[in-house]
């Protein structure tokens, strides 16, 4: 059997469902979150590689490398704003983030 | 030339690159002298602001395109971006006040506004799907932590942590789509996607509906919208007031953008999805606002009704939609910001107010501020001969024109739904039992509730250059 470009959709697909699966069944810790956000960039990536291999151009590998730049400086940014809510509520529990409803 | 490097133009850029390098030169300048630069932080930011806005202006006409096609600079691009620039300035002129308190003296706040008001113009200006995802993070990175800016605050910080989260998964959504429309078409520039994308494959239809599930939480719109009413109610008021107009301007922008130059040729796909969110939004708007008690929450549920009435026009597909939603966006911007600057004005004995029935008796209380209010409100429930009216006025003529009659009907009844919670807060001003006297009103505060107020009220009378520059916007799309 050979891996072609629909193998590596499949696995972007599937990375992409446990990322979006992972940020609203998860109940328990905002970190969970952060985690499943780098999966679904992970999973574009995995999309744009495979289409940049496949149509051979070159332009999808340099999409990829801007994500993942983007990628990083995002996953700063959330740490930053989760230390300073951890600061004022004392806890990163999901289900404690509930001040403001309706 | 001048502006020339590594072979491409740098003219179109231009504005861009000034913004950005302010901002960094503002940065050493807080850095180096800590947070008493404050004030002249933002006073130079509010300038960089406006000289930016005048570079755009003097721009040579016409299209300008740079960086391989990945980036143009249209009448449409040019006149939003300037009105981003003037919303952003308007939100720095706001918050001078609210900065002055000394626990929340800080200069990164001004410089972050101004680095995402570069995402807006990137976003606005985006020609690929590279330039819309740094635009549209640039812009978004930005607006996380100044969400999150009343750092002591857990209200603050809870808006900037699910801004943030929603944001994030928005923004992987978009990509997804992104990487579809790329593998699909083979190419990223939204000239590319149109020439390729004439018989709407099943793959691009998927990334379709993925690009526009992250470009409606960004314009949050239902079913997207989840975090607005949370985030406007969290963040500090400077900010919803921020929040409500600049990044939705560049957000709406880039929508129409997209679905106007890059799927022109999948219009029925894009018709459909673009109509249910506008009826989703629009009753969600009306409906979700009547039970809320906090002011900024009402706004909040205002703004996704009003995101609705602009799609609204989009809908339409046409050069008449789409001078609609840049009119749309322009009035919008203005009275909303108008109402959020009454809101901020609202304050007893040095403490924010922002529950409705705080509102009671203002009439009596401060005269003026209550009828500018009044005017602001009657203007964004729609009612003639204020400038809301026409807003709405334009997008249903321009839906009727194409042909959707039943968008149109729904649109017009939420419409009417939504007056009564507009009404309702009017009601309390006049004739309510009269709540103690508030706080005196800073001067910048009255000079932009009156300005406007005034602009509301008498946009009716000279609509003619706002429209035929809107017209101009427009027409540059097609």
């Amino acid at each position: 059997m050979t891996i072609g470009l629909g193998h590596y959709l499949a696995v972007g697909a599937i990375l992409f469902t446990l990322g979006t699966l992972g940020i609203f069944l998860n109940r328990k810790n905002i970190i969970i979150i952060l985690m499943s956000v780098e999966l679904i960039l992970l999973a574009v990536n995995i999309n744009l590689v495979a289409f940049s291999a496949f149509l051979g151009d070159i332009v999808g590998q340099v999409f990829t490398l801007l994500v993942l730049t983007v990628a990083a400086a995002e996953a700063a940014i959330g740490l930053a704003v989760l230390v300073v809510y951890y600061r004022n509520r004392g806890s990163i529990a999901v289900e404690d983030v509930n001040l403001m409803k309706g | 030339m001048m502006f020339e490097a590594a072979g491409y133009q740098l003219l179109p850029v231009l504005p861009e690159i000034v913004l950005a390098v302010g901002a960094m030169v503002l940065l050493l300048i807080g850095a180096w002298c800590g947070q008493r630069a404050a004030g002249l932080v933002t006073g130079l930011a509010i300038c960089f602001l406006i000289g930016t806005g005048v570079i755009e202006y003097l721009l040579p006409h016409g299209r300008l395109m740079t960086f391989g096609g990945s980036f143009i600079v249209d009448e449409f691009a040019r006149f939003l971006k300037i009105l981003a620039l003037l919303g952003s300035a308007a939100t720095l002129v706001l918050s001078r006040e609210f900065l002055e308190d000394q626990s929340r003296r800080m200069f990164e706040f001004a410089i972050l506004v101004m680095l995402s008001t570069v995402g807006m113009m990137v976003l606005i200006s985006a020609a690929d799907l590279i330039m819309l995802y740094l635009g549209l993070e640039l812009m978004s990175l930005a607006l996380y932590v100044v969400a999150a800016s009343n750092r002591d605050n857990v209200k603050s910080t809870e808006a900037g942590l699910k801004y943030f989260v929603l944001g994030a998964l928005a923004s992987g959504m978009l990509l997804y789509g992104a990487s579809l429309i790329y593998g699909f078409t083979g190419t990223v520039s939204f000239a590319g996607i149109a020439a390729a994308a004439k018989t709407g494959s099943i793959g691009v239809v998927f990334g379709l509906v993925f690009l526009l599930a992250g470009l409606c939480f960004k314009v949050s719109v239902v079913p997207f919208h989840m975090w607005t009413p949370d985030v406007y109610e969290g963040a500090p008021t400077p900010v919803t007031a921020f929040f409500a107009s600049a990044p939705k301007i560049a957000a709406m922008a880039v929508f129409t953008r997209v679905v106007l130059t890059a799927f022109s040729g999948v219009v029925a796909e894009w018709q459909q999805i673009v109509v249910f969110v506008a009826i989703a939004s629009m009753a969600l708007g009306s409906f979700g606002a009547i039970g809320q008690r906090n002011i900024k929450r009402l706004m909040a549920y205002s703004s996704i009704g009003h995101m609705g009435f602009a799609l609204v026009g989009l809908a339409a597909g046409t050069v008449e939609g789409a001078q609609g939603v840049v009119l749309y966006l322009v009035i919008y911007t203005v009275m909303t910001f108008g109402a959020f600057t009454v809101i901020l004005a609202m304050s007893r004995n040095g403490q924010a107010l922002e529950q409705i029935s705080d509102f009671a008796g203002l009439s009596r209380t401060n005269p003026l501020l209550a009828f500018f209010f009044a005017m602001l409100l009657f203007s964004l429930a729609g009612i003639p001969p204020l400038a809301g009216f026409f807003a709405k006025f334009y997008v249903f003529s321009a839906a009727i024109k194409a042909g959707l009659f039943a968008l149109s009907v729904i649109g017009v009844i939420t419409s009417v739904v939504g007056a009564f919670y507009y009404l309702n807060v009017i009601k309390m001003m006049y004739f309510d039992e009269q709540a103690e006297a508030t706080d005196a009103v800073h001067i910048e505060l009255r000079s932009v509730v009156a300005a406007t107020a005034l602009f509301n009220m008498l946009f009716f009378v000279y609509p003619g250059p706002l429209v035929s520059a809107a017209t101009a916007a427009a027409k540059s799309l097609f």
